[in-house]
């Protein structure tokens, strides 16, 4: 770490090894997966040089990864991962623990396609698939973001008592260079103090059990007052995931005061003041869009890019918001819920069902596997989707980029 | 800054009775016979084993150990492991408790 | 010296009215387990017989910081805690035990421990092997006995269980010890030992369970002690690689005796009921070939 400000040429992976060394991180769980493992590679010979002074266990599997995490965390430390598609899967039973023990894990996600069969290269299908896990995911543009946006998860998961995932595009950012500029460690550490002692309580003089059997119903404590359920404990981690939508915008003007960059809280717009299609996306998908939507202005089509940052919590209002009167929305996912359509997709058409001035959407699947997708061919699919709008088509299908049908 | 409301999660404290008056799913209740007891006879805290060996934590160390009758489930390792066999597990209805009638119904 | 019965601490973590079965061995070994450790401890428990103890929220029914944990997570769990524990200055004086059944240790959790253990992470790993999952409705588990019924085995398991604390010596660990549930000094030593020994410490405690192996609650202390008397449980120590004998079958190696038949001890069973001639010979002669190589082992100059 740096006394001063300095920009030099990083990968993704270096960007959030960067911020997890910033964030003075206390226990570092670490098992290799492609494309993430550079992440803990650069923490290892820190740890090793003495640079960082954390615990760092290499475990033995994700799974144990991510336990590791959950045991350092519920006793007090900051603690850190990152993993990659089958490993997030193999890790799925602990991604639900973790959020529901409310523990502030920050875990990075090189985003990778799931296998069978196998492919190491870049699509979003695994953090998608646990979506529902009570997490909140950020994804990142660039790699100057995912240094930024995985300090600022620190200070949003201690606020919150929830984790958090910094998602970015495997290959497209983590193994891809540009410039980042890393903030000095002193500002850092006034943004981000130590964390705050935890909900969890470890002590021998005042012992507790944590995360016993719950039952479905409320049920007294010893001295005769009324504990919650289940279900209580439920609908009280789905307020903390609601209660994102204002911290999430909170802390990422925090950070702009204090560091100087600020990446738009939950979404993020390019070009999109007047224009009456909307391309929308998450990651590094979507800094294409900005490309694509440019060709299509230069034809006089006003189309914009509305930039999804955070995905859960779904920032309903604020693309409600956004969207409000214009003519079409198409929704480009790098993933998939088979049998139905992408995601983003899904959930955008449900936050605007029923509102008043909603535009049309529409949804594309694109990138699968590290399928090269290019501005061309997503302009192309926004003409397409304009066409069929001016058709008059309805129950448009899901429209694959890029794809070979005839194979 | 929003004031965040503070999350529920499931952190229990201890306390006897967890699962209730468990002496209630006692079918045989440990009735120490002084005579017998090792530590009564001698009048000072000696053997113990019965102390030892409760799953339940339902004796107390003593001459002679005391069982509590609140939680005690009967289970009989005190009466089978005692070397004096100074403990009898006599049913609950010798003592009152769950009384059958003639007919073998409760009352 | 050993400690003996009287010398026992009366620490009282455990607590009355809990909602375990009646006649429980896990009782009996967790006094005497958070007794040794004065509850100067963090436990870590996974999805087991050992939960109930726990007790359903608010309440719990030991005295001792717990946290509870995924089932195959438990040494993992306990490697997190020890770092945490590090890492935040608060490990002075504070032993992390794992404590898992012999599903939760020798089946779904065997990957998480055998890491930890490669890895000489600093925490007791203690497994109670009641036999088989008996939290689930007695299903079989990799630590079942040969010719014990089960709700997945009908007719009888087939196969010798895994030797668990063998597995977790071939790790070079410091410190791998058996114990059983009916001899608590036994166990109180050694977990005493084990406190005082830093990086992974292994304990497999035999426990008796009057539900799953079908016998009168009564009878937990004196089935834990005939299956020590038939040498199929054998209670010893290994300290780098030596190993001694210890306790009841110390003295029964010494005795010079022969040991309790195995028909005996199956005898006492319902889960062995319709146990075959055949299955018991091949029982018998599995306990006789273990006795042999850990007397022979034993006598070996340190």
């Amino acid at each position: 770490m740096s006394d001063v400000t300095a920009t030099s040429v990083m990968t993704g992976n270096e960007a959030a090894a960067a911020a997890a060394r910033l964030a003075r991180v206390q226990v570092i769980a670490a098992y290799p997966i492609t494309p993430q493992s550079p992440v803990v590679e650069q923490l290892s010979a820190w740890v090793e040089s003495g640079e960082l002074d954390a615990e760092f266990v290499a475990v033995e599997s994700e799974h144990s990864a991510l336990t590791v995490c959950i045991g350092a965390s519920t006793v007090g430390a900051r603690t850190f991962t990152a993993t990659s598609a089958n490993g997030l899967a193999y890790m799925t039973e602990q991604v639900w623990w973790a959020a529901g023990a409310r523990l502030p894990i920050v875990m990075c996600i090189a985003n990778r396609a799931m296998a069978a069969p196998w492919n190491v290269l870049n699509d979003q299908q695994d953090s998608m698939s646990v979506r529902d896990a009570g997490w909140i995911q950020l994804y990142c543009r660039d790699n100057q973001e995912i240094l930024d946006t995985t300090l600022q998860a620190w200070r949003i998961a201690e606020r919150l008592q929830l984790p958090v995932m910094v998602c970015y595009d495997g290959f497209l950012l983590s193994h891809t260079v540009m410039p980042v500029t890393v903030p000095a460690a002193v500002e850092v550490d006034a943004f981000l103090p130590p964390r705050a002692a935890p909900l969890t309580v470890v002590d021998p003089d005042d012992p507790r059990n944590i995360g016993p059997v719950v039952l479905a119903d409320t049920r007294a404590d010893a001295e005769g007052i009324l504990r919650p359920g289940y279900m209580e404990i439920r609908a009280s981690h789905h307020a903390g995931l609601l209660e994102a939508l204002d911290v999430i915008p909170e802390v990422d003007a925090e950070y702009g005061a204090a560091i100087g960059r600020s990446w738009g809280g939950l979404t993020w717009e390019h070009m999109l003041d007047d224009a009456e299609l909307v391309l929308v996306a998450a990651g590094s998908l979507a800094t294409q869009l900005t490309v694509a939507a440019e060709t299509l202005r230069s034809e006089g089509i006003k189309a914009g890019v509305l930039g999804v940052r955070a995905y859960r919590p779904f920032p309903v209002a604020a693309l409600r918001a956004k969207l409000a009167g214009r003519k079409g929305a198409l929704v480009f996912d790098k993933a998939l819920s088979y049998g139905y359509e992408g995601p983003i997709c899904t959930d955008l058409r449900a936050a605007m069902c029923g509102e008043p001035d909603a535009p049309l959407v529409w949804g594309a699947m694109c990138g699968l596997g590290g399928r090269e997708v290019s501005p061309d061919q997503l302009a192309d699919a926004a003409r397409r989707a304009l066409a069929d709008g001016h058709a008059g088509v309805r129950d448009r299908p899901t429209d694959w980029i890029n794809l070979h049908p005839e194979l | 800054m929003t004031a965040p409301a503070r999350p529920r999660i499931a952190i229990s404290r201890p306390a006897a009775g967890e699962a209730g008056r468990t002496g209630d799913w006692r079918a045989k209740r440990p009735v120490l016979d002084p005579a017998k007891c090792l530590t009564a006879k001698r009048g000072d805290v000696t053997c113990q084993i019965c102390w030892a060996l409760c799953p339940d934590a339902c004796i107390t160390r003593g001459a002679p150990p005391r069982v509590d009758l609140e939680y005690c489930k009967g289970c009989g390792i005190c009466a089978q492991e005692c070397p004096a066999g100074a403990i009898e597990m006599e049913p609950e209805q010798a003592h009152g408790v769950c009384a059958v009638d003639d007919d073998g119904a409760a009352r | 010296m050993p400690t003996k019965i009287l010398d026992l601490p009366d620490s009282g973590f455990v607590l009355p009215g809990n909602r375990a079965c009646a006649g429980c061995g896990i009782g009996i070994a967790l006094r005497q387990v958070t007794a040794a450790l004065e509850g100067r401890m963090v436990m870590t428990v996974p999805a087991s017989c050992l939960t109930v103890f726990g007790g359903m929220y608010p309440i719990s029914s030991v005295g001792v910081p717990w946290v509870n944990v995924a089932f195959p997570s438990t040494a993992a769990a306990a490697s997190g805690i020890a770092a945490g524990l590090r890492a935040t200055g608060r490990d002075d004086g504070m032993t992390v035990l794992a404590m898992a059944g012999d599903g939760g240790t020798a089946d779904i959790g065997i990957q998480a421990l055998s890491g930890a253990a490669e890895r000489n992470e600093d925490f007791i790993y203690l497994c109670y092997d009641n036999e088989a999952y008996m939290n689930t409705g007695t299903q079989r588990s990799g630590m079942t006995p040969q010719g014990a019924r089960t709700t997945t085995t009908w007719a009888g398991k087939r196969e010798n269980p895994k030797d668990m604390p063998r597995i977790m010596e071939a790790h070079g660990i410091p410190y791998v010890a058996t114990a059983s549930a009916a001899f608590p000094t036994d166990l109180f030593d050694k977990v005493v030992k084990a406190k005082g020994i830093r990086g992974l410490r292994y304990i497999h405690m035999n426990t008796p369970c009057p539900s799953g192996w079908g016998f009168d609650p009564k009878d937990t202390v004196r089935l834990g002690k005939l299956a020590v008397e038939t040498g199929l449980v054998v209670l010893y120590e290994v300290e780098e690689g030596v190993l001694r004998l210890t306790g009841r079958s110390a003295a029964l190696a010494r005795s010079g005796k022969p040991r309790t038949p195995v028909a005996e001890y199956v005898a006492t069973q319902t889960r062995f009921r319709s146990m075959a001639p055949e299955t018991l010979n091949a029982v018998q002669a599995w306990a006789d070939t273990r006795w042999e190589h850990f007397v022979r082992r034993d006598a070996e100059p340190s």
